[in-house]
């Protein structure tokens, strides 16, 4: 109903006296005599939307469990700076509160790095792979928009002790197994290389300040200030092409086919993946040599983001990180990723299911 | 050929960039003709084009409601929240298209400049605009106290009734700011019309994209 507020858009800590809104009248039945709001970004799930979402974490529940994933819980609270070992850059907790002894606490901004800390911590001495997957809320201090909420519940994996490239392929096809499951039809998955564009970056002899400025600016998707940084940089016209080509690439398999020699690293590494994936999964792939994501400083090798044309972000994302665990005290490559449950759930409505 | 934007959809700002944007489009083979005639129409879905304000170009393509946008710099930098990245409105941006060229300046009343000495006797000068962000952008990395006033149109208004000292607009040709008896004491930032894209059609309908990028380039 238009000019009627949405509680969760209403900023008032307190609950309010609703104001009378003249020449309103249909459905005014409808409108409670006081509103409690809630925090701006969150939300509340009633029983017809719950019962949606609850089939869904079902169905991914049990693809993860036949995977040999156990489910895992930890605090949506944690120590500010045993979460900050995870170097989480602009994706880093945004809620901080103090306990009783002064400590700060924060509010978790995903699951990866708590699930780092409990391997270092409880699982010492334990024999590689250990497989985990989780179904927890995450909270970001984002603008919220549709799909972007400040709390949000996230269904992921996270594969510990198993390299590149098993590791990354094993976890591509339980994201595609749980997808398929769930009926969504029209999905692709983006594989690119982390490492990729830095190194081609550093090949080219670019340091800092520029070198953290590029990485910026392909990770906005800005291409025009990518474009107009490179030319102001002292390189040489094939250099400059190269670095512009390289990020705007994407697509099938033949893209593996004539690699640029500087970036022959990445591409071994994303060709090896694709050997091992099963063809229902290989024809899902996308590869995506200017893939950069957003905001998360921990990953170090593959990386992946999940795609459907019925919604315009992307479903949910991973990699590979393999020094985020030795940075806890116990090294081992390690691979995973998460679904968004809200924005899985929108695609799925999107394409009509 | 109707559709040579292989069914894209493409979102284009009335107002000042409309006529160089559909003749863009028309050098790619788009039947402009009901676009550019038709002002009460809003989607034309026979040749992929939706119209609206500039300023919602991003809000379209961000949400994948068009697959590609043209909108002003301006309007790209003011949605855009760089202090915590991540934020603003997730758009990629493609390629310069290069007309619709503008300048965001910082004016005040022509003589004594009024905003630098509210500065230096009050220690904050107020600086009326429709592009809060990118002012007080550039007042932070400027070092300067600025009490920003958000107005929606006829900003020149301002300074002239004193409800601000000076203003930060967009200028073409200058000709409004001199009619108002305002004159530029800084360029903030030249601005020009961009080609954005929804992150997701980007990866997912990339030789379509690539293909009108490469031929929008070569104009």
């Amino acid at each position: 109903v238009r000019g009627r507020a949405r509680t969760s858009s209403t900023c008032r800590a307190t609950p309010t006296e609703r104001p009378r809104e003249t020449g309103s009248p249909a459905h005014s039945s409808t409108v409670p005599a006081v509103i409690h709001p809630i925090p701006s970004g969150t939300r509340d799930v009633l029983p017809d939307e719950m019962r949606e979402l609850r089939e869904i974490t079902e169905v991914l529940r049990s693809v993860f469990d036949a995977a040999a994933y156990g489910e895992v819980y930890t605090p949506a609270l944690e120590y500010e700076a045993v979460l900050a070992q995870g170097e989480m850059a602009d994706a880093r907790p945004a809620y901080r509160v103090f306990d009783e002894n002064g400590e700060v606490l924060v509010l978790r901004s995903d699951m990866t790095v708590p699930i780092a800390r409990v391997v270092a911590t409880r699982y010492p001495q334990t024999e590689p792979p250990l497989r985990f997957c989780y179904f927890a809320h995450s909270y970001r201090g984002v603008r919220p928009q549709r799909g972007q909420p400040r709390e949000f519940l996230q269904a992921g994996i996270e594969l510990i002790g198993s390299p590149a490239p098993d590791g990354t392929a094993e976890v591509l096809t339980v994201i595609c197994t749980a997808l398929d499951a769930l009926g969504l039809e029209s999905y692709r998955v983006g594989l690119g290389d982390a490492a990729l564009f830095p190194s081609l970056l550093e090949g080219h002899g670019i340091t800092e300040p520029a070198r953290s400025r590029l990485l910026g600016e392909l990770t906005r998707g800005d291409f025009v200030s990518l474009e107009q940084e490179l030319a102001a940089l002292d390189l040489q016209a094939a250099a400059v092409d190269l670095l512009q080509r390289v990020p705007r690439m994407r697509g099938g398999p033949d893209l593996l086919d004539g690699p640029p020699g500087p970036v022959a690293d990445a591409m071994d590494g994303l060709r090896k993946v694709h050997a091992l994936l099963e063809p229902a999964v290989a024809e899902r792939v996308i590869f995506d040599l200017g893939l950069s994501l957003r905001s998360i400083g921990y990953y170090t090798g593959a990386i992946f983001e999940v795609y459907d044309p019925a919604l315009g972000t992307p479903i949910g994302g991973g990699g590979r990180y393999d020094d985020l665990l030795g940075r806890f005290g116990r090294s081992q490559p390690a691979v995973g990723f998460a679904l968004g449950v809200d924005r899985l759930h929108m695609a799925l409505a999107g394409e009509g299911r | 050929m109707k559709r040579p934007t292989n069914g894209l959809t493409i979102a284009v700002p009335r107002g000042a960039l409309f006529g160089e944007a559909l003749d863009r489009l028309a050098r790619l083979g788009v039947d402009t003709e009901e676009v550019r005639t038709n002002d009460r129409k809003l989607l034309f879905e026979d040749v992929g084009v939706i119209t609206m304000r500039p300023s919602d170009v991003p809000t379209y393509v961000a949400a994948g409601a068009a697959d590609l946008g043209i909108t002003g710099k301006d309007v790209l930098m003011e949605q855009a929240d760089s202090a915590t990245p991540g934020t603003g409105r997730e758009v990629y941006e493609l390629l310069d298209l290069g007309f619709g060229r503008c300048t965001m300046v910082l004016a005040t009343t022509a003589g004594p400049d009024l905003a630098a000495e509210a500065l230096r006797r009050l220690g904050v000068m107020r600086v009326a605009t429709k592009y809060p962000r990118i002012a007080l952008r550039h007042f932070e990395r400027t070092g300067r106290q600025v009490e920003i006033v958000e107005v929606k149109g006829s900003v020149e208004l301002a300074p002239l009734t004193g409800l601000a000292e000076a203003i930060v607009d967009l200028t073409a040709t200058g000709t409004t700011l001199k009619e108002n008896n305002l004159v530029i004491r800084e360029e903030i930032v030249v601005c020009t019309a961009r080609l954005i894209a929804n992150p997701v059609a980007h990866k997912l309908k990339a030789g379509a994209i690539d293909e009108v990028l490469e031929r929008l380039r070569a104009h």
